[in-house]
C-alpha cells in the first residue's frame, strides 16, 4: 500500500524552494543570523532542504556587542549541536577603527552601526547572496521588498528600480560586487511564524518565553535595566516584572512585554489577542516614519 | 487555514490604498500602534479622519506623490481564510510591477472611479489579467459617495465593463461588479443603507468566495529539479538525490519517469524529505527524489511521467510583456529562464503587438517599449519544454533576462 503522503505547509514549501535556489544560484551565499526566531526558523529550513546533506553556507552574525547574554548561549549551542559554520563580526572593531561613532545620549543603540560591519563583512568574504529572516508583515518598507532583492555594490536598496518578479522565476543574476538579499520567509507573518515552530517544535532562546528580569519604563516601553548597555536617567527607577520579547534585537533597541506566557501555545495565544504589532516593541523603528526605509537604502537588510 | 492571494489594480486616484486600508480596518487587522501611526500622519496633513491609505503605501516617493509605485504586499485574515492581497500600482508607468503583482495572484480586485467611469487603465489591468490566466475578478466600483450612489450610472458602468469583457474576450469563472465606497465604507464589510438598490454581495463577502485551489493543481506532474544532494559524510549508504518541487499533478513511488530533456527513463525508488522516506507527493511540494539508476540530471532537469512527455522545442511562440526601458531588440541574446533551466534566446519576430484597444495588431517591427505586449517567435540556444500556458502555468511560463544589465527585461506565456 502506498499510503505515506508528504503533505506540506505551502510557505515551508516556497521557503526550501527559495533557499535551494540560493544554493544554486550563488557562488558565496551566507545566511544572515541574529539569533532571534526569524533567522532560527530559517537554519531549520535550511537543515530541511539539504537533509541528509549539511548546509551548504556558513552564517553570519553580526555582534553589536549589546546582545543578550542568552542569545550568544543560543547561538554557539545551535552551532554546536548542528554542526555549523558560523562566522561572527563585531560592531566594536569598526567603532576601535574610527568607521563609525558611537551614537550618544538616552537613545544611543548599535542598530544602524551593524550596517557598516555588515557591508564590511560582504566585502571581506564576498558574499554575494545574503539571506534574511525579514517577512514583508514587518513594516511598510518590507512589504515592497522582492524575494530576491539586488543590492548595488555599496550595498544600497534602489526601491525604484526593483526588479520585476515574475511566479516563481527568480534571476539570481548579479555584476560583479553586488549581493542579493534573499527572504524566504517574505510571504510569512508574525503568527506563521511562531505556529511552524510549534509544528516543527524548533528550539527557541529563552528570552522569548516570560521570566522575571530588571526592567525600566520609558515611553511606554519596558526597557531592559542593564547599565552597562542602556543608558538609564537617574529617575528611570528598576523593577522586577515578568516579561518577554517578541522581537530580539539589541538590548538598546528591543523593547520587552508583560507576559505570563511560558510556552509556545501560551506566547501563540498572547499574540493572537494583542493589539499591538510585533514591531510596535522595536525602539529603533520610532525613530521616524520611514527608519526602515531610510536604514535599507543604507545596507540595512 | 486557507489562503488566497489577491491583486488589487487600480489607475492613479482608484483610491486603491484606501480601499485596501478599508478591508484592515474592518476586518481588525490594523493593530493599535499602526492606527495609532496613520492618525498621527493625518492630523499632520489636517485630516479629521484617518487616511486609511496610509496603511499601506510605504516608500517617501510614494507618500510625497500620494500613488502607488511598488507592489506591497498586505496580510489580514477573517474568520474563513487569510489574504495576501498584492496592492499594485495603477500608473501605466509602473505597469511592470503590477505585472509583478499579479502574477503571484489567484484572482484581482479591479477599482473603478465611478466618477470617471471606465477607463484605457480599466481595459488594459483586464487584459494583464487576462494574459496571466487569472480567472477570478472583482470589479469595485469606488468612490459612489462622489456620485451620490447613483444607480444609474453604476448601471452604465456596469454596461462598460460587460462589454469590455466581451471586446476582449474574457471568460472569467467568477466575475463581480460591486459599487462601494473605500472612504465612507459603504458595500465593505457590511451592506450598504446608502445604496439600498444594491442587493449583491459586500465585496468582502465576494472575496470569500472565491477559490483558493492551486490553479495549477489538475495540470500534469512536472518535477522541477534545482540541485543534486551528494552529502559528502554518507557513510552508512550512497545517497544522491534530486532536490526540487512538483509542479502540477501527484507522483509516487514506482512511477516510471522520463528525464527531459535527455529523454532518458528511470522509476522512482524514494521519496525523501528532511530524513523521511514518503509514498506520494502532491503539486507544490518540495522534497528529494531518488531513482532506481543514475542518469544525467542536473539543474533544469525536468521529470516527467513516461507515459505523459510534453513536446521539447528550439523554436517556441509567446506572448511577450516587455518589463525593461532598454527596448526589447530583435535577435539580440538574451537568457530564457524556465523554471530552473536557463538558455539562451534570441526574438526572431514580433508578429503582433497589442494596441490601444489591446487586440493584437499584425506587426514587423524589430522592437518592443517599456509595457508593450507581443506575439513573438523565439529561438533557442538548447531545447526547453514546448507547453501552452493555459495547458500548464508552470512549464508554460518564462522570464527574459537581459544579458548585460542581469535584468529581468520580459515576461512570456508559451503559446503552443
Amino acid at each position: 500500500m502506498l499510503n505515506k503522503t508528504l503533505v506540506q505547509n505551502p510557505l515551508e514549501s516556497e521557503g526550501i524552494y527559495i533557499i535551494r535556489e540560493v544554493a544554486a544560484q550563488f557562488n558565496n551565499p551566507v545566511l544572515l543570523f541574529s539569533g532571534g526566531k526569524d533567522s532560527i526558523t530559517l537554519v531549520h529550513l535550511a537543515r530541511k532542504a539539504f537533509a541528509p546533506g549539511r548546509i551548504p553556507f556558513p552564517l553570519l552574525h553580526i555582534d553589536t556587542g549589546h546582545n543578550f547574554k542568552e542569545t550568544i548561549t543560543f547561538r554557539d549551542a545551535l552551532v554546536e549541536k548542528y554542526n555549523l559554520e558560523l562566522i561572527v563580526r563585531h560592531v566594536q572593531d569598526n567603532i576601535d577603527r574610527g568607521d563609525v561613532i558611537e551614537e550618544k545620549g538616552k537613545y544611543a543603540s548599535r542598530n544602524g552601526l551593524q550596517t557598516q560591519t555588515l557591508l564590511d563583512a560582504i566585502e571581506e568574504f564576498k558574499f554575494d547572496a545574503c539571506i534574511g529572516g525579514a517577512r514583508r508583515d514587518e513594516e511598510k518598507a518590507r512589504a515592497k521588498e522582492r524575494i530576491f532583492s539586488v543590492r548595488d555594490d555599496f550595498g544600497q536598496w534602489n526601491e525604484k528600480k526593483q526588479r520585476p518578479e515574475l511566479f516563481d522565476l527568480l534571476n539570481g543574476r548579479i555584476h560583479l560586487g553586488e549581493n542579493v538579499r534573499v527572504f524566504p520567509i517574505s510571504n510569512w507573518t508574525e503568527l506563521d511564524v511562531w505556529n511552524y515552530i510549534e509544528q516543527e517544535n524548533i528550539e527557541l532562546p529563552s528570552l522569548y518565553f516570560a521570566h522575571w528580569r530588571d526592567t525600566f519604563e520609558r515611553d511606554g516601553l519596558i526597557w531592559t535595566a542593564d547599565d552597562s548597555i542602556v543608558y538609564r536617567e537617574t529617575d528611570e527607577t528598576i523593577t522586577k516584572r515578568h516579561v518577554r520579547f517578541r522581537t530580539i534585537g539589541d538590548m538598546s533597541c528591543t523593547a520587552a512585554v508583560e507576559s505570563s506566557a511560558s510556552n509556545i501555545q501560551e506566547v501563540i495565544q498572547e499574540i493572537a489577542e494583542s493589539g499591538i504589532s510585533e514591531r510596535g516593541a522595536r525602539i529603533d523603528d520610532k525613530r521616524s516614519e520611514a527608519a526602515m526605509e531610510l536604514r535599507k537604502q543604507q545596507g540595512y537588510f | 487555514m486557507e489562503v488566497l492571494k489577491i491583486a488589487t489594480a487600480g489607475s492613479v486616484d482608484d483610491g486603491k490604498s484606501t480601499l485596501i486600508g478599508r478591508l484592515l480596518y474592518e476586518t481588525n487587522s490594523l493593530t493599535q500602534d499602526k492606527l495609532d501611526a496613520i492618525w498621527k500622519s493625518s492630523k499632520s496633513k489636517g485630516y479629521d479622519y484617518p487616511d486609511l491609505s496610509l496603511a499601506t503605501d510605504g516608500l517617501v516617493a510614494e507618500r510625497e506623490q500620494g500613488i502607488t509605485i511598488d507592489v506591497a504586499h498586505i496580510y489580514f485574515s477573517t474568520e474563513n481564510r487569510r489574504y495576501i492581497v498584492a496592492d499594485s500600482p495603477g500608473h501605466v508607468e509602473y505597469t511592470r510591477n503590477m505585472i509583478t503583482g499579479t502574477s503571484t495572484s489567484q484572482a484581482s480586485i479591479v477599482l473603478i472611479d465611478a466618477s470617471k467611469g471606465v477607463k484605457e487603465q480599466t481595459a488594459r489591468h483586464l487584459f494583464i489579467n487576462k494574459t496571466l490566466g487569472i480567472q477570478q475578478l472583482i470589479f469595485a466600483v469606488n468612490k459612489m459617495d462622489l456620485i451620490s450612489y447613483n444607480e444609474d450610472v453604476f448601471l452604465k458602468i456596469c454596461a462598460e465593463i460587460k462589454n469590455l469583457l466581451l471586446t476582449q474576450g474574457i471568460k472569467s469563472t467568477h466575475s463581480f461588479i460591486i459599487p462601494v465606497s473605500a472612504l465612507y465604507g459603504e458595500a465593505i464589510a457590511h451592506p450598504s443603507e446608502q445604496m439600498a438598490w444594491y442587493s449583491g454581495p459586500t465585496l468582502l463577502k465576494a472575496m470569500e468566495s472565491l477559490s483558493t485551489s492551486d490553479p495549477a493543481a489538475n495540470n500534469k506532474a512536472r518535477f522541477t529539479v534545482q540541485s543534486v544532494i551528494r552529502p559528502e559524510a554518507s557513510k552508512t549508504y550512497d545517497f544522491r538525490g534530486y532536490a526540487g518541487r512538483l509542479n502540477g499533478g501527484n507522483l509516487q513511488k514506482g512511477d516510471h519517469l522520463t528525464i527531459l530533456p535527455g529523454l532518458q527513463s528511470a522509476t522512482i525508488s524514494d521519496i525523501h524529505f528532511f530524513n523521511q522516506s514518503y509514498d506520494k507527493i502532491q503539486s507544490g511540494t518540495s522534497c528529494t527524489l531518488l531513482l532506481d539508476k543514475d542518469v544525467d540530471i542536473s539543474r533544469g532537469s525536468v521529470l516527467v511521467r513516461t507515459d505523459d512527455v510534453p513536446e521539447l522545442s528550439r523554436q517556441i511562440n509567446a506572448t511577450l510583456c516587455w518589463l525593461d526601458s532598454n527596448q526589447l531588440q530583435v535577435n539580440r541574446k538574451y537568457y530564457l529562464q524556465q523554471g530552473t533551466k536557463t538558455v539562451q534566446a534570441k526574438v526572431k519576430s514580433v508578429d503582433a503587438v497589442y494596441g490601444i484597444d489591446f487586440r493584437p495588431e499584425a506587426s514587423n517591427t524589430d522592437q518592443l517599449e517599456l509595457n508593450e505586449v507581443a506575439e513573438v517567435q523565439i529561438a533557442l540556444s538548447d531545447p526547453i519544454i514546448n507547453e501552452d500556458f493555459t495547458q500548464h502555468r508552470s512549464t508554460g511560463r518564462f522570464v527574459l533576462i537581459d544579458a548585460i544589465t542581469n535584468n529581468t527585461v520580459g515576461l512570456g506565456l508559451i503559446r503552443n
